[in-house]
């Protein structure tokens, strides 16, 4: 997939976003704006995962903490052929395994989550066993900023450098607001960076929305031989919709039929200026 | 404190549930490289020392971090391990609650938890100690077996159940010297009922370390009384033995549960709801520890003073078959 090609889905799967939390009438939307190049990326460049061998014990694993952006990850598992398209067409609906958070009853997904401060010790599990059986795949996490504050995060963050994972990549999407505020203002997590350091992890920096610095971020781990991999990803919470960009309300606003029309048409306008 | 220097009253004694889980983790990590000991600074209370030491690729430490310790579990499990996750009962069952719900039990991952030193075996430590809490607590979680051993054939065949379950178990421990209970039944089954002893008059159904002294009572009331009484070790709080429930209430005869947990929401109210909505009309007592703030005391003092003994549950028993039915 070419650079191009790359940049023209994540407009689609933006699109592919907005488009389903329109009909669910739910969502976590700024947040699943916010991620969405991540995921791209993940699964368009560096994860080694295949819709028909998906229980193949050398795949890599990913695991979202943030599991209520899953907006993003049902958008971009259909797309990877994991599911039809068509059926997120049933997203929050009664009976349905599109849920607000992601289930390991939708095709492609690893764990249940949904519940912060979750994810990150999983996958310590999962990276564990990698290293105990001697196998060569990754294990990756996506975690909020928002959910930081959470004390699990930074029991697993001890025992992932404890356990030398240099298998274990944490991305923190970066979008520096939760359902309160800012979260400087709601719970301070500023230097980042130091903290992981001194936790023992190898940090990069990198912008959350530019395709190619996160494809070189993520695909060549690891950072520092014996380290965990932490990658702070600088991201704007509702990105690619100029009225949504940065504003609180999105954090989980589903929009009006305007400003659905007025997303799609933005959107529209940048897949054209790709083209 | 008599109850033990009694040596079981002419039961073999065997040892700490808590040393026959170890000893036989340990026999079965021998032959199966998929079991993996998670510990929290516990390996000393878990009796792993020496699991650790003879299989240190077998053996995860986490350092004292509950909640971590049941996510990385849940990772082991889900990556093809067979994880146990030793804690000691109250932090297990209670910090990491969270995650025993959502990365073990919603999640499906087949973790055996298992928390030692159950109930107030830690005693005079207090309630900060105490696990009185997880039967209620994990009864209230869909798609997790419960099992509280009674002797040290029963923990034996448990943990190799919980090896090879597909299910998540919590299998509740502790640390007492349990003497065997009924060695001529050598069968064990999650969710069947064990029968210690049986009798026509009053039945007697208990859990983990509550077996033994309602043995006790039942052996005194036939010896003294002639008063002849049905024991169960139900050791599987979830999934109920109901049809074993229905058996032992079929002949009206009056039931007593006994269990080391608070009363609320654990064997005994588990019992009553399915009798009562099948509509029997047994004389029923819960026997456990009162919603009250616990006496403080060892295990047998505790246990003594809420009844939970030789002594208390032969005066109730007395007590509940003497009464006339109103």
């Amino acid at each position: 997939m070419t650079n191009q090609e790359l940049r023209l889905k994540s407009v689609v799967l933006r699109k592919n976003i907005l488009k389903y939390i329109y009909i669910a009438k739910a969502g976590h939307t700024g947040g699943s704006l916010s991620c969405i190049d991540i995921l791209n990326v993940l699964y368009n460049k560096v994860l080694n995962v295949d819709p028909k061998d998906f229980k193949n014990p050398n795949r890599d694993r990913y695991i979202q903490s943030k599991g209520h952006c899953v907006e993003a990850l049902f958008v971009t598992l259909a797309d990877r052929g994991f599911f039809p398209e068509s059926d997120l067409e049933t997203l929050c609906a009664y009976q349905s395994h599109y849920i607000g958070h992601p289930t390991k009853k939708v095709h492609g997904v690893e764990q249940n989550t949904g519940a912060l401060g979750h994810g990150l010790s999983i996958c310590v599990g999962e990276a564990i066993a990698a290293k105990l059986d001697d196998k060569r795949h990754r294990v990756f996490t996506l975690l909020g900023d928002g959910e930081l504050p959470e004390g699990s995060n930074w029991e697993a963050f001890l025992s992932a450098s404890h356990y030398k994972l240099d298998n274990l990549y944490a991305i923190l999407d970066n979008n520096k607001q939760q359902i309160t505020g800012n979260n400087k203002e709601v719970m301070n997590t500023d230097s980042v960076r130091d903290k992981l350091q001194s936790f023992g992890w190898a940090v990069k920096e990198v912008d959350g929305h530019n395709l190619e610095q996160l494809e070189e971020a993520l695909k060549n781990g690891p950072f520092e031989e014996g380290k965990p991999n932490f990658i702070i990803a600088h991201t704007i919470k509702g990105k690619g919709v100029s009225f949504m960009e940065g504003s609180l309300k999105w954090h989980h606003g589903v929009p009006t039929e305007e400003q659905y029309a007025l997303a799609q048409s933005e959107l529209n306008t940048a897949e054209a200026l790709i083209h | 404190m008599e109850l033990d220097k009694r040596e079981g009253k002419n039961l073999k004694m065997g040892d700490a549930n808590q040393v026959v889980f170890s000893e036989t983790l340990e026999e079965l990590a021998a032959i199966d490289s998929t079991i993996i000991a998670v510990t929290s600074d516990s390996r000393g209370s878990g009796k792993l020392v020496s699991f650790g030491e003879k299989y240190p690729n077998q053996i995860v430490e986490v350092g004292i971090a509950e909640q971590n310790l049941v996510g990385v579990a849940a990772g082991l499990t889900s990556a093809g391990k067979k994880a146990f996750a030793v804690s000691p009962a109250c932090f297990l069952s209670a910090r990491a609650l969270e995650q025993i719900k959502n990365d073990v039990t919603y999640s499906d991952n087949p973790v055996t938890l298992v928390g030692i030193s159950a109930g107030v075996s830690y005693g005079a430590l207090g309630t900060t100690h105490h696990s009185l809490h997880d039967f209620a607590a994990l009864r209230a979680i869909n798609n997790i077996i419960i099992v509280a051993p009674a002797d040290n054939f029963e923990t034996a065949q448990a943990v190799r159940q919980a090896a090879a379950s597909n299910k998540p178990v919590y299998m509740r421990l502790g640390k007492k010297a349990m003497p065997f209970l009924n060695e001529a039944d050598q069968t064990f089954e999650f969710g069947k009922g064990r029968i210690i002893r049986e009798g026509e008059n009053l039945t007697i159904i208990a859990s983990g370390e509550t077996v033994y002294p309602a043995w006790l009572a039942a052996k005194k009331l036939e010896e003294t009384k002639g008063v002849k009484t049905t024991v169960v070790s139900m050791h599987t709080i979830k999934p109920l033995d109901t049809d074993l429930l229905e058996r032992l209430a079929a002949n009206g005869q009056p039931i007593i549960t006994v269990e080391e947990h608070m009363v609320n929401g654990g064997l005994g109210e588990a019992c009553a709801a399915y009798l009562f909505q099948r509509g029997y009309k047994n004389r029923f007592r819960i026997v456990g520890i009162p919603d009250e703030y616990t006496v403080t005391g060892s295990q047998i003092e505790i246990f003594g003073h809420y009844g939970i003994s030789e002594e208390g549950l032969y005066n109730l028993g007395m007590e509940m078959v003497l009464k006339t039915p109103e």
